[in-house]
């Protein structure tokens, strides 16, 4: 175990040399002009011109660009943006807690309610039950994100006044809707997985076993059941987590949470190479971890599968 | 049995609802109420600054903060006349050394400006390595070349740029402790107006010492001060500054400046009344806020110009007569009206409404629709090469659907064949202008730096104009605009202006379309809500309501 848990983290280094070379490779080869992005549709003065391709190494190629960021990233420096000059490392701090919150809130959500209805669906096939999640998680799965997350802030947030409108002025509630609307999707995911995979495992042999030996009905779906069913869950819930931690740039917009997805927007708009490089290699790293978490509680699902 | 049962959950439901909904409303009251009571506070939308530096500040979000940090030289009058501010008096005998005595003022830690505050800063940003972003701003002082050296092969020589050699601009000087002495290159009779500008703020000398942790933070002469640090992406908050003198104290205690990323949702929270003031109603809501927000929807004369120019190079466009056909072939109000919501308003001459100058109906017959001698003219010039033109647009500034509104205008009016092409962003339409490679027309937008014709004349249509990427030149019209530089007088300067504007309305080297309006809205909390021709909202005139 230990040994496999060490060499998974080995494997994480070529990826992200990998990923992080690509996408400054990306960046790099779109052939823009960074400079002028940032200027909008102003003229560029000549001697800022200058004093930026000098700063961010702009005229250099590729290799010797990418050389400069490897050797400040092992120094524990991500560079600075270019838009505003601010540290990269800076604006990863303050983004991304708050991608963490609404990332935290979507995932307890789509679990704890996407796995219950979908366990509850599964054992009631066919009936009122099954029909409403199946017809439910449906509409949700076909609605874009932005048509959800507008109609929410627009009835529940300006009509309504439940939830603030934006903002992350009011603590908790500020994140709920957004976290709520982020993880609605993926919640009906997670109860169309759930209720497939509950309803095939009631038909196995081992629970007709088990009913056979007497165990009372709670203790065959609690225990023996949603044990073996979860395991598509968590594969998704894993991935899923890796994603929603990499920031949502439509729901953060909509909602205006300064987070990952909103750096991420702003670094493409404007082809800034460091802040993109240095919030992808984050997401990547995130990924990569998530992944091995997931492999790793396969083994605490399924005794029978083993690392070595 | 089982229907019975959900119908009672789901008046459950409503009833759980309504009342979340009623304890939503009341604390919202609440609320608003308790920031009430004598001047109170009120907030608005900006984006993200860039920079919160005066003379780096150009874009709409750093510049709106600054105004509430900072009281400029000059400010401007209803009629867009510049009035002294932080300046006592701005004098010049031969519109070329300008002598500027400033009132007395002091910081927002208590220490006093002083001229010195004024050189250093102007020094800083016009120092090319700084990168600032107003740097061209300095570039009519006399010292700017030796700060800014220009790259001696171009960007794509082997030579790179070498060292400014100067540090200070050599064209500036602090006289004494309230005087400053401003040394042009060329005289230049509407300086007075350059210097209302963001750039031209002072900085506090400790500034310079550490301008990153300066920034967080910043320290001006103006009727707020900075209330906490700079919240990146969530908000800036600034108070009243008790000790202002520079002009009216604010009447309300503060300002909380809210960076939302998308307009949409700031619309939203001031539709819900979370937010003050909104500077800029997007376009999707246009049509439905006038009636959502009743008299609470405002709009004033704004300072953009948007027009589609004519490249020289290609020779399709050569014969004046063909270009002013295809002005006269366009229906700008239609498409202000079907497109903008009339958010903006057609252009009848070269330069804004907002500058001194302007006269209504200067473009005359050219840019008013009239399909007929539209269609006459373009007969007369033997039609345009292969019957179809091209209209460039950058694809990133949502440009689209009047182009395309455009285009159908003129194959109805004039019978020819013209698309749309998206380029995907506006740098690389700019590079395929200056490499000669892209064929047709394309339209460009400009924003004014300091209310005078010469702003919009100079950088777009003089010869070696910043922003003149078509190409246009005609010597009596350089030799007009720089005549009124030159001026003794303002109204002497205006005059050759005009003229120089007569020579553009013969030429039509690019057709003027649209003028820009603000169009801005607030809550129920306040009241006095007015944009200035800056696109910036009037902090210190805004009122609880």
């Amino acid at each position: 175990m230990g040994r496999y848990v060490l060499r998974r983290l080995l494997q994480m280094v070529p990826v992200i040399i990998g990923t992080t070379f690509l996408v400054f490779a990306l960046v790099t080869e779109m052939g823009g002009d960074p400079v002028q992005n940032l200027y909008g549709e102003r003229p560029v003065p000549e001697s800022i011109r200058v004093a930026l391709t000098a700063q961010y190494h702009l005229d250099d190629p590729l290799p010797v660009r990418y050389g400069y960021y490897v050797s400040g990233l092992l120094q524990g420096d991500f560079g600075t943006s270019l838009s505003g000059s601010r540290p990269i490392s800076e604006m990863i701090a303050d983004a991304w807690p708050e991608t963490l919150k609404v990332a935290g809130i979507a995932f307890v959500f789509e679990m704890v309610v996407g796995v219950a209805a979908g366990v509850l669906a599964g054992m009631r096939r066919g009936k009122f039950l099954d029909n409403l999640v199946l017809l439910s998680t449906l509409t949700v799965i076909a609605v874009p994100i932005f048509v959800l997350g507008q109609t929410a802030q627009i009835f529940l947030g300006v009509k309504a006044g439940i939830f603030p409108v934006s903002g992350t002025n009011e603590g908790f509630m500020s994140y709920l809707l957004p976290g709520l609307v982020l993880g609605s999707v993926s919640l009906a995911y997670i109860a169309r997985l759930a209720r497939a995979s509950v309803a095939e495992n009631l038909r196995m042999d081992y629970v007709r076993t088990a009913k056979a030996k007497g165990l009372s009905p709670t203790r065959i779906t609690g225990v023996h059941v949603l044990r073996n069913s979860l395991i598509p869950v968590v594969t998704f819930l894993g991935a899923d987590l890796g994603t929603l931690m990499g920031g949502a740039i439509v729901t953060e917009r909509i909602f205006n949470i300064p987070g990952v997805g909103y750096n991420l927007f702003k670094a493409i708009q404007i082809e800034d190479g460091p802040a993109l490089v240095g919030f992808v290699t984050l997401l990547v790293l995130v990924y990569v971890v998530m992944a091995l978490v997931v492999d790793l509680l396969y083994a605490v699902l399924d005794p029978r599968i083993r690392y070595a | 049995m089982r229907g019975a049962k959900s119908a009672k959950w789901v008046a459950g439901a409503i009833v759980v609802a309504l009342a979340a909904t009623a304890c939503g409303s009341g604390s919202d009251e609440g609320k608003s109420g308790g920031e009430g009571g004598s001047g109170g506070a009120f907030s608005m939308n900006i984006a993200e600054p860039k920079r919160l530096v005066p003379q780096a500040a150009t874009e709409s979000g750093g510049s709106q903060v600054l105004s509430g940090l900072f009281t400029p030289l000059v400010e401007f009058d209803a009629q867009n006349q510049p009035v002294l501010a932080a300046a006592e008096s701005i004098e010049s005998t031969d519109n070329k050394v300008w002598t500027i005595k400033l009132k007395d003022a002091t910081w927002h830690d208590g220490t006093p400006v002083t001229a010195k505050d004024y050189v250093g800063a102007w020094n800083w940003g016009a120092y090319g390595p700084n990168a600032a972003d107003g740097n061209y701003f300095f570039g009519t002082i006399q010292g700017y070349d030796e700060m800014n050296p220009v790259d001696p092969d171009g960007d794509e020589g082997p030579k790179k740029a070498p060292e400014p050699s100067a540090k200070e601009l050599s064209g500036l000087k602090a006289v004494d402790d309230k005087t400053i002495e401003v040394t042009l290159k060329a005289p230049f009779a509407g300086y007075k107006s350059v210097l209302g500008y963001t750039v031209f703020y002072p900085m506090p000398q400790s500034a310079l010492t550490d301008i990153k942790a300066y920034e967080e933070a910043p320290i001006g002469q103006g009727p707020f001060q900075m209330d906490g640090k700079w919240e990146h992406d969530k908000a800036v908050k600034v108070k009243a500054y008790a000790d202002y003198k520079l002009g009216e104290k604010p009447k309300v205690d503060a300002v909380e400046f809210r960076i939302y990323q998308d307009q949409n949702t700031a619309y939203n929270d001031l539709l819900a009344n979370n937010l003050d003031v909104v500077d800029q109603i997007p376009t999707e809501v246009m049509g439905t806020a006038p009636s959502e927000l009743g008299d609470r929807f405002k709009s004033s004369e704004a300072s953009t110009f948007q027009f589609v120019a004519f490249p020289t190079y290609d020779k399709k466009f050569s014969d004046p007569r063909v270009r002013k056909a295809i002005s006269m072939a366009i229906d700008r109000d239609e498409i202000i009206k079907v497109v903008f919501q009339n958010s903006q308003s057609s252009a009848d001459a070269f330069v804004s409404p907002v500058v001194g100058g302007y006269r209504e109906g200067a473009c005359g017959d050219a840019c008013k629709f009239n399909p007929t001698e539209a269609k006459k003219l373009l007969a007369e010039a033997g039609g345009i090469e292969g019957n179809k033109i091209n209209i460039g647009h950058n694809a990133d500034g949502g440009h689209e659907q009047w182009i395309n509104a455009t285009c159908d205008q003129l194959k109805k009016n004039l019978g020819i064949d013209c698309v749309g092409q998206a380029v995907p962003k506006f740098a690389e339409l700019l590079k395929q202008v200056e490499e000669k490679k892209f064929s047709g027309m394309f339209r460009l937008g400009w924003i004014m730096d300091y209310p005078s014709m010469e702003n919009y004349l100079g950088p777009l249509f003089s010869t070696d104009g910043s922003s003149n990427y078509y190409g246009y030149s005609n010597k009596d019209f350089d030799r007009l605009v720089q005549e009124g530089r030159e001026a003794k007088t303002e109204a002497e300067a205006i005059t050759k202006w005009q003229a120089a504007e007569d020579i553009l309305v013969k030429d039509m080297p690019v057709i003027p379309l649209r003028f820009g309006k603000n169009v801005f809205g607030h809550s129920t909390n306040v009241k006095n809500v007015e944009m200035n021709l800056f696109n910036q909202v009037e902090l210190t005139k805004v009122e609880k309501a």
